[in-house]
Order: structure tokens, then C-alpha cells, then sequence
């Protein structure tokens, strides 16, 4: 069921790496982007020798995407429509010294759970964060999503097309200050690959919007293929107003880190926190919870 | 039943004190009400109290009741015999409680009362004296302490040593200044007004105790059964267990958030339990409406998680000031498809801290959720409680599966099926038991799976955790039986927080010569089958009391026991009184 493959490490011995292949094969429909974009990440995880298997969690929310959870071959939770960012919080706090991974479509980042983003942004928890995007909903069937673009008629609801604007990822992450965002493209795996290593790496809440088309209900390869750009070389990633300027320019599809710095973790500004409030004095928790009791007589 | 008679006529001293006023013109009435309590609690007395802050923002009238006696309390009483009413609105507000005879404290520099009933009336000018004296007119209601020392013979010294610990880090003067209110206020009772005390508080020799609120005990409960992470989100009633978690569950080793709203409140909590982590939130029915969906993901994908429901009035926004027992249905049923769920109910502070530790008991052992229906009135009203036992409470931790070191692991069966329905957990950082956790219909590997023969077997499984679980409760008492024993013409069935009052409502009953025994439920699911059957074989007719509108408690038992109870049921905001439950068993009984 599992296989090994052999990568070298950086210490040029050869080590048997886990290939990051879960039990269940993929259900997507043929030519699906999510495809590549799994296996990018795979990629991704096979060369970072410090991702074990046992101490990587992805959680995931409802939709095609979400289905990745079980894809990967380390712990997942597949949990409800929405909510993965704070589920995946709870586990980030719970234990620091997980790798936890949060994957999941358009319709559950940014609509039903859009409303967890700036909070997690808030926060800056080192965990990262991938959004699956293809502009529709897969799993239902083709009905508009909060990245669709405004007039564009569902497979699902051709009498209705949306009237809505569509949202700008990119530039609301940025406005809620996330930490580290980028964009990548299924159609550009060797990027993705590359850029889904440093959001990995980033300590920090990392946000990766990956466009992925839907070949069944809204096929944007040939669209998106003409669209795709990479950032220049020159590009400063730690200019916020540029990577503004970058996200509002719809006309391209710019790919690569569009914003990163580097400020305190959540878990980190915690573990501060309850370093003060614990003070100096080793006790064990029977003690303190019989001082604790102690202080109601 | 013998013991609360025999209790009753050995008691010397039972006294129901309140305390009235708005709270924008006399900041502390509660100050007031809680430093007579912890005052009265230091030397030895049984206190009880009941409290409701206005729902203003700031200012509206504030009422805080104490009962207090010798003996052990099982409720905030009837009547008020001490009324220390700050204003005219407080005092004609509450003029109604004011026993016949009861003495009436008042400021005499704000109004003259004008009682339609006989009391005693013990004019002192509080204001005038914390201005003019004292130079200090926000204490008056120090003034107001005082003279109720004095009325009760209270060792001043006591008073002044809760003055100490609440205002010493600020400055000593405060601390002078309100003390001297006080000396100032007892003073004029004795002096100016002659007046010798109504009772005589002498010190009771015997080992401290605590003086806690309803929520102090579940978040203390919460710390002894191992909780280590929790995150909430604010709201009324349960907002102080946040706050004491915040700030306690730190020191421990634990993480608290608050989060950006309800749902990401249990969400993080599961999260964290995934982790291996003992995990609560708290909050009221606002939020647990909220958060219902998510009961059914640690349901479906197995996840021991403690959900503490401190119930207020009323649907939608309601009364959030206010208690009731009215989320009952939503504890037992709310969500979609069958999930199964543990719903517990604390029926005293003292009770509180074990409830607590049985629901995360009852959430390891099942490995799913289990609600804690509190409420507001035991969320804030504090009571003396024996020094909680916690060496000697069991505590109960998931099944773990033993890690693998196979380098090459079979697939793990997280949701193997057993007898029990109970499958071995595994968490984040062991190897070998890699497996997803899903709230999708599944197989025993997690893998999704719709097939009739799955489903079934897993409704199965899911519901009999619920079945093992009552079947091992090991001597842990589900249900408290009170009065009579035998056969009886009436049986009083009850849940949560009613428990004192009607203890004590039926003792007096049964002194009176009805025949009626008691069973106060403390696991509403699963519901303690053996036990109630038994109880209710045994009595005529039943009765079940609840603060609610429809009789949810009632509604349940008369179809699981093919029964027609009377219901016995308020929704005024407020508690029973243990007149209130007399009165429902006279009429039951006639």
C-alpha cells in the first residue's frame, strides 16, 4: 500500500524518504489541476527532511480539495465546511512541534470560513495554509464561487449568472496582513514545488492561493495559460505596497511570493506569555491546583 | 430525608439577607452582598446566595440575596428578613420579599420609605456619613455594611481583612477610608439608634472551607480532570470561565484562547483534542446554537471534546442576565442525523467540580462529546463547599493504541468496531498509526465508505460508546434519591441546579405528612434507565420539576417511561424557591 522512494540528503546519505502517498487514490475527474497540485506538494515534502510523516497533520475543509487529506499519507483531518483554520489552530497550539497543514477549496476559505482569515492572520500561527482555486464549485456541481468572475453562468445555474464582483485573495490577504502570501498555478509545478517548500518553511502563517482549473464545470487552462506570469526577479517580497499593486493587477496572473515577514509565531508569543504567568517556581500541577483551591477559603 | 429533618430542627441561626439598589447611584451593591458573604463564611457559617446583575451597562438595579445559617443550605430560601436597600426603587422593587417584621436598612440621607407593611425600620444616613466624615461618598455602601454587621453581631475585624485583600494592592488609604465607613456605619446602628443585634454570629470552630461560584467549581473541576487547552468566546453567562482559564490553564501547562466567535471557539477545541490535548469551551445558548454542527463532527469522527452550556433565558438573544433550563432539547438533540452525545448537569456549586471532572471522564471514555448544562443562577451565586477532593476523584483518560515502530505500518483501525463500540486513539507524533480523521461515514480505517452495511454498523457502534459507558459508571451515582424511601404518593423527578431547593422542599413536605421521595438526575444522556424505572414504579404519581416553559425534562420521561408526569415549570428568570416547589407538591398530592 505505501512505498518508499530514495532521495540524498543534504548530508549526501542516501535516505529511504516516505513518499507522502496515502491509502485512498484520488477521486477527481480526469485532468483535474488538483492533480498536479498534490503532486507538487508531495514533491514539496519528499525534499524537506525535516517534514516526518509522523509529526505531519493536513487538515482539511469540504470540497473537492478537501478530499486531499487523505491523499497524503500522514495524520489528517477531513473536518466540517469552513471551519479547518481554527480546527488546524487548536492543533497547532495543542502541540507546537507539529507540522500542520491546512488545505481546501475557494467556496470553503473564502466563503463559509472566510470569516476565520484575518483572525488567523491576528495570530500568526506557523502553519500553512493552501487554497485550492478554480473559480467554481466542483463538488456540487457547478454552481458560482466567491472567486468567480462577475457574469459567468455556472453549469449548474446557466439562467442565473453571477452578479457578483469577484473577491481578490491575494489582496485581502495582504490587507489582513498574513504573513507570507503567494501564488501558484497546477499549470506550473516546478514553482509550485518551489514556493510551497518556503511557505512550508516560513515561520508564520503562511497563505498559498493555487489556481486550479476545473475541467468538468469551468476549464480556465487555455484562459490562464495566456494569463500566468512569473514575478520578476527584482521583486521585493517585503514591499507591502507593491505586492498590493501586484494583487490588484487582474489583468495578469502573477505567480510567486507576493508578501513575507517575519514576525513573532503565536505559539511562541504563548509560550511567553505562560512562562510570566508560571513565574519561576517549579511546582507540579497537584501543587498548584491545591494552591489554587487554597485561594478560595 | 431524616437528615435534612433532623438539620432543620437543630438549626440556630437561618437568616435570608438582600441587597438592593442601582448600581449607576451606589457603585458596589455587589461589593457589598459579597464581602457580607465571605464575611459570614470566615466564621464558620453556611452561606448560599442568589444574584442578579442588571442587564444594563451601567447603572440598573442590582439585587443580591444571602442565606445563611449554621447548618448546610440547600437553597437561597424564601423570604428576606434583612432588606438593605440603598434607594427608593430598590427597596419598593423588592418590598415584596421583605418578610412581615423583617428590618429594613436603608439610607436615610437619600429617602424616607413608606412601607405598606410592618418592619423594622433602621434609618441611617450613609451618604451623609461617608461624605461628611469620612470624606469618601463612594463607600456608602460601606456605611450600609456596617450597620448590617452590627445588626448581626459580626466581628468588624473579619470585615476589615476582606477590605484588605481587595483594596490593600491599591492603597491604604482606600483601605482606611472604607473601614472606617464601615466602624461608622455599625457605630450609628449601636449608638445613635440603640439597637442590640437581631441574631449573634459568634464564631463556629471548624476547617476552613471554600467560598466558590458555580463557575469557579467547573473550571476548577476542569484543571483537576486534566483539561489543558480550552478556548471560548465571550458571552453571559460564561464569560468568567474564559476569563479564569486565561488566566489559570496557563500555569499549568495549558494554552486558552479566545476566539473570533463560537464555532471557531469548538472547532479549535477538537483541533486540539485531535492533538491529544483534554479540551474545553464554555458558553451559553446563543453560542451552542452555533456550535451544534460541530457536536456532530467529534460525534462522526470520534473526538473527546467537553462543550459547557451555562443556559440563560429565552430563545434568540433572550435574557442573558437571566437563568433557565431551557437548552435542554439543543443539549440532547441538536444537529443533524443521529449523534449521539453526553449531556451532564452539575446540581450544586459543590457538585459542580465533579460534574466537571465526569464530563471529561465521560468525553474520554466515549471519545466524543459531552455537554455540561449549567446555568446562570449557579454560575454566579456562591456557596461554602467542603475543600474539593481532588487526589481522591478517578480520572479517565482515551484508550491509546500502542505506537508502532513497523517501518513499513499496516493501515491503522482507528474506527475499529469492538463490544464496547470504544476503538484505540491515536495522535498526531506516534508512528505507525497514521489514519484521517473524518467526519464523512467511514470504515474502520477512516476510509469513506456509504455502503448500508457501514453506516449501520457504525450508528451502531457510535450509539453503543453511550450504552458502555453507563454500563461502567462503577458506583458513579447518576441519580441522587432523596425522601421517602418506600413507596410513595408522589415522586418528584428534577435535574440541574434544582436540586437544594427541592431537597429542602420536600423535607418539609414530608414533616407535613405527605409521603414524596425525590430523584435528581445527574446524567441526562444516557439517560440512567434502571434507576428512574425503579424510582418510578415505586411512586403513585410524578412530578417533574424544571425551569423552563414546554417541561423538556418531563416531555422525555413521559415517552421513554410510557408516564404522564405533572410538570412543575417557571419561566420568570428565576430559581425556584423552596415555597414555590411546596406549593407544587401540596397541589400535586391534594
Amino acid at each position: 500500500m505505501t512505498t518508499t522512494v530514495t532521495t540524498e540528503k543534504t548530508t549526501g546519505q542516501p535516505e529511504e524518504r516516505f513518499d507522502f502517498k496515502g491509502m485512498i487514490e484520488p477521486v477527481w475527474c480526469p485532468g483535474c489541476g488538483d492533480f498536479a497540485l498534490l503532486n507538487a506538494i508531495r514533491s514539496a515534502l519528499r525534499q524537506m527532511p525535516e517534514v516526518e510523516r509522523q509529526n505531519t497533520i493536513v487538515i482539511s475543509g469540504i470540497g473537492c480539495s478537501g478530499r486531499v487529506a487523505a491523499y497524503l499519507g500522514v495524520y489528517g483531518f477531513h473536518g466540517v465546511h469552513g471551519r479547518a483554520l481554527p480546527t488546524a489552530l487548536g492543533v497547532k497550539e495543542a502541540n507546537p512541534s507539529l507540522n500542520v497543514l491546512v488545505m481546501g477549496g475557494d467556496g470553503d476559505g473564502f466563503s463559509i470560513g472566510g470569516g476565520h482569515i484575518p483572525h488567523a492572520a491576528r495570530r500568526n500561527p506557523n502553519m500553512t495554509y493552501i487554497v485550492f482555486d478554480n473559480e467554481i464549485y466542483g463538488l456540487t456541481k457547478g454552481q458560482v464561487s466567491p472567486t468567480s468572475p462577475k457574469g459567468l453562468a455556472g453549469k449548474s445555474t446557466p439562467e442565473w449568472p453571477a452578479l457578483e464582483e469577484p473577491l481578490n485573495p491575494l489582496a485581502m490577504l495582504i490587507a489582513y496582513n498574513v504573513s507570507f502570501v503567494a501564488r501558484v498555478y497546477a499549470g506550473s509545478p516546478k514553482t509550485t514545488t518551489q514556493i510551497v517548500k518556503e511557505a512550508i518553511a516560513h515561520p508564520g502563517f503562511a497563505v498559498v492561493q493555487a489556481m486550479s482549473p476545473c475541467t468538468t464545470f469551468y476549464n480556465t487552462y487555455k484562459l490562464w495559460a495566456k494569463q500566468v506570469r512569473t514575478l520578476p526577479e527584482d521583486y521585493d517580497p517585503t514591499d507591502r505596497m507593491a505586492a498590493f499593486a501586484r494583487a490588484l493587477d487582474t489583468e495578469t496572473m502573477w505567480l510567486g511570493i507576493f508578501y513575507r515577514e517575519e514576525r513573532p509565531t503565536y505559539e511562541e508569543m504563548i509560550a511567553q506569555q505562560a512562562a510570566r504567568l508560571r513565574g519561576d517556581e517549579e511546582l507540579s500541577d497537584d501543587e498548584r491546583l491545591r494552591r489554587l483551591i487554597d485561594s478560595f477559603v | 430525608m431524616a437528615t435534612e429533618m433532623a438539620e432543620a430542627a437543630t438549626r440556630v441561626v437561618d437568616l435570608v439577607v438582600g441587597v438592593a439598589g442601582d448600581t449607576g447611584v451606589t457603585p458596589g451593591i455587589m461589593t457589598t452582598g459579597e464581602m457580607l458573604t465571605l464575611a459570614v463564611s470566615r466564621v464558620g457559617y453556611d452561606i448560599y446566595t442568589f444574584q442578579t446583575n442588571p442587564a444594563e451597562i451601567k447603572g440598573g438595579q442590582a439585587w443580591y440575596q444571602l442565606r445563611l445559617s449554621d447548618q448546610q443550605l440547600l437553597s437561597q430560601g424564601n423570604d428576606v428578613n434583612v432588606l438593605i436597600a440603598f434607594d427608593e426603587e430598590g427597596f419598593e422593587k423588592n418590598e415584596k420579599v421583605l418578610a412581615d417584621g423583617g428590618v429594613l436598612i436603608y439610607d436615610a440621607s437619600a429617602y424616607e420609605p413608606h412601607p405598606s407593611r410592618e418592619f423594622r425600620l433602621v434609618g441611617v444616613p450613609m451618604t451623609k456619613i461617608a461624605r461628611e466624615q469620612v470624606r469618601f461618598p463612594l463607600a456608602k455602601n460601606m456605611v450600609g455594611l456596617g450597620a448590617a454587621a452590627a445588626l448581626v453581631d459580626l466581628d468588624l475585624q473579619v470585615i476589615r481583612r476582606m477590605i484588605e485583600q481587595k483594596y490593600a494592592a491599591k492603597s491604604m488609604e482606600i483601605v482606611e477610608k472604607n473601614f472606617a465607613c464601615v466602624e461608622l456605619g455599625a457605630n450609628y446602628v449601636r449608638s445613635e439608634l440603640g439597637l442590640s443585634p437581631i441574631v449573634r454570629l459568634k464564631p463556629i470552630p471548624r476547617p476552613e472551607r471554600l467560598v466558590l461560584s458555580g463557575n469557579e467549581a467547573i473550571s476548577l473541576g476542569a484543571l483537576a480532570a486534566g483539561c489543558r487547552f480550552f478556548a471560548g468566546y465571550p458571552i453571559t453567562p460564561a464569560s468568567t470561565i474564559l476569563e479564569f482559564m486565561m488566566r489559570e490553564l496557563p500555569r499549568f501547562g495549558g494554552v486558552a484562547l479566545q476566539m473570533e466567535d463560537e464555532i471557531a471557539a469548538l472547532a479549535s477545541c477538537i483541533g486540539a483534542s485531535v492533538a491529544g490535548k483534554k479540551a474545553m469551551t464554555a458558553t451559553s445558548g446563543p453560542g451552542l446554537s452555533l456550535m451544534v454542527e460541530l457536536l456532530g463532527l467529534a460525534v462522526m469522527a470520534e473526538v473527546p471534546v467537553v462543550v459547557a452550556d451555562i443556559q440563560r433565558a429565552g430563545p434568540s438573544t433572550g435574557m442573558p442576565t437571566k437563568t433557565e433550563q431551557s437548552d435542554l432539547n439543543l443539549a440532547l438533540y441538536g444537529g443533524h442525523g443521529d449523534a449521539p452525545r453526553v449531556v451532564v448537569a452539575p446540581s450544586s456549586v459543590g457538585d459542580a467540580f465533579y460534574t466537571a471532572i465526569r464530563a471529561f471522564n465521560l468525553a474520554e471514555y466515549t471519545q466524543g462529546p459531552c455537554i455540561l448544562l449549567s446555568d446562570a443562577n449557579l454560575a454566579n451565586r456562591k456557596a461554602t463547599v467542603d475543600r474539593p477532593d481532588s487526589q481522591g476523584v478517578k480520572i479517565v483518560n482515551r484508550l491509546l493504541a500502542p505506537e508502532s515502530d513497523e517501518r513499513l505500518p499496516k493501515p491503522f483501525p482507528r474506527y475499529q468496531i469492538t463490544m464496547s463500540g470504544i476503538s484505540p486513539y491515536a495522535v498526531p507524533g506516534m508512528k505507525g498509526t497514521y489514519f484521517v480523521a473524518t467526519g464523512l461515514e467511514h470504515d474502520e480505517y477512516g476510509a469513506p465508505n456509504y455502503t448500508p452495511e457501514v453506516h449501520t454498523a457504525m450508528s451502531h457502534k457510535r450509539f453503543r460508546k453511550l450504552e458502555s459507558a453507563y454500563a461502567n459508571r462503577n458506583g458513579d451515582e447518576w441519580v441522587s434519591l432523596y425522601g421517602a424511601r418506600g413507596e410513595a404518593d408522589l415522586g418528584v423527578i428534577s435535574w440541574g441546579s434544582n436540586e437544594g431547593v427541592i431537597r429542602e422542599a420536600v423535607a418539609q413536605a414530608n414533616a407535613e405528612g405527605y409521603k414524596v421521595a425525590f430523584a435528581h438526575v445527574h446524567v441526562l444522556n444516557p439517560l440512567p434507565e434502571k434507576e428512574l424505572k425503579a424510582f418510578i414504579s415505586r411512586v403513585r404519581r410524578v412530578m417533574v420539576a424544571e425551569i423552563n416553559f414546554a417541561g423538556q425534562f418531563a416531555h422525555l420521561l413521559a415517552g421513554r417511561f410510557k408516564i404522564d408526569p405533572i410538570p412543575l415549570t417557571k419561566v420568570s428568570g428565576t430559581p425556584f424557591t423552596p415555597q414555590e416547589v411546596l406549593d407544587g407538591i401540596r397541589d400535586a398530592a391534594a
